[in-house]
């Protein structure tokens, strides 16, 4: 007997704006459909998690703010491997005997997310902060990614 | 149908603001609920529970972090988060506990100690 009876949000999160993500989500849409009626969690297998990411620049960094809710900082890896920036980690349940889930929209498991980055950074000066769910890279410049000015001489 | 949390679409505040309906877990432990809520960017200061007549109403405004620079890749959302859920008279909403972390939101929702199976008089 189900106590505690669920609807999908109307407003499911639309967070990413290149196409193979719309293609994603469409068939989230579509694995997402038999939990209506109750059918069970399998569209996450199919769906994973890709945690919603944006990328800012200035003249001496770029910046990466991640959405990551519930994670243990120590569970965030974040890599730097030929200008791509690789964020990955694992969400772990906290539940104990005797708990069971009524309806779980959350992901729980482990996650990966690349991104190009639009200019070459210094990998050893990365630093990063979490805090209320959120992770922001900081990625300093290399010194030759700098906008330079450029005198311009005059006879 | 015994139905203790569910969820509330048609909430007034809802149409007034424009929110974003956060990602919950519902889960069942032996002595009631617990409603998990993702609210990357919300932290104690931004969230309002209220409950009434049976409505669970949670808001959780965003303070984001401040960011120099131009934004030159965007998939999150701006909007703060709303959502709604009709509890069961069975859950005793005085002893609603809250908590949040890293951007989840906890809630506990006890069942009253005794829930009193309720006569109905036939006149």
């Amino acid at each position: 007997m189900s106590l505690i009876r669920y609807q999908i949000s109307e407003l499911t999160a639309w967070r990413s704006f290149d196409r193979w993500s719309h293609l994603r989500d469409d068939l989230n849409t579509l694995f997402e459909l038999p939990s209506w009626s109750n059918f069970g969690r399998q569209g996450q297998l199919f769906s994973g998690w890709s945690p919603a990411l944006d990328l800012y620049q200035n003249n001496d960094n770029v910046i990466a703010v991640v959405e990551l809710p519930g994670m243990r900082k120590e569970d965030i890896e974040i890599s730097l491997h030929d200008g791509t920036l690789t964020i990955a980690g694992e969400r772990k349940t906290e539940s104990s005997n005797g708990e069971k889930a009524e309806r779980s929209e959350r992901y729980i498991g482990k996650f990966r997310r690349s991104i190009t980055l639009p200019a070459r950074v210094d990998a050893n000066k990365v630093s990063a902060t979490y805090r209320d769910g959120i992770l922001t890279v900081t990625l300093p410049k290399a010194e030759e990614a700098k906008p330079k000015q450029i005198q311009v001489n005059a006879d | 149908m015994n139905t203790l949390v569910r969820e509330n679409r048609d909430s007034e505040l809802r149409q007034s603001e424009h929110f974003v309906a956060p990602v919950a877990s519902i889960i069942e432990d032996g002595d009631g609920y617990m409603l998990q809520v993702e609210m990357p960017g919300v932290n104690k200061d931004g969230l309002e529970i209220s409950v009434e007549n049976n409505e669970l109403t949670i808001i959780g405004r965003r303070s984001l972090p401040a960011v120099e620079g131009t934004l030159i890749h965007r998939e999150s959302r701006r909007e703060n988060y709303s959502r709604a859920f009709e509890i069961d008279p069975s859950i005793d909403a005085d002893k609603i506990n809250a908590k949040i972390d890293q951007g989840v939101m906890t809630l506990t929702l006890p069942q009253a100690e005794q829930v009193k199976p309720r006569k109905i008089k036939v006149s």
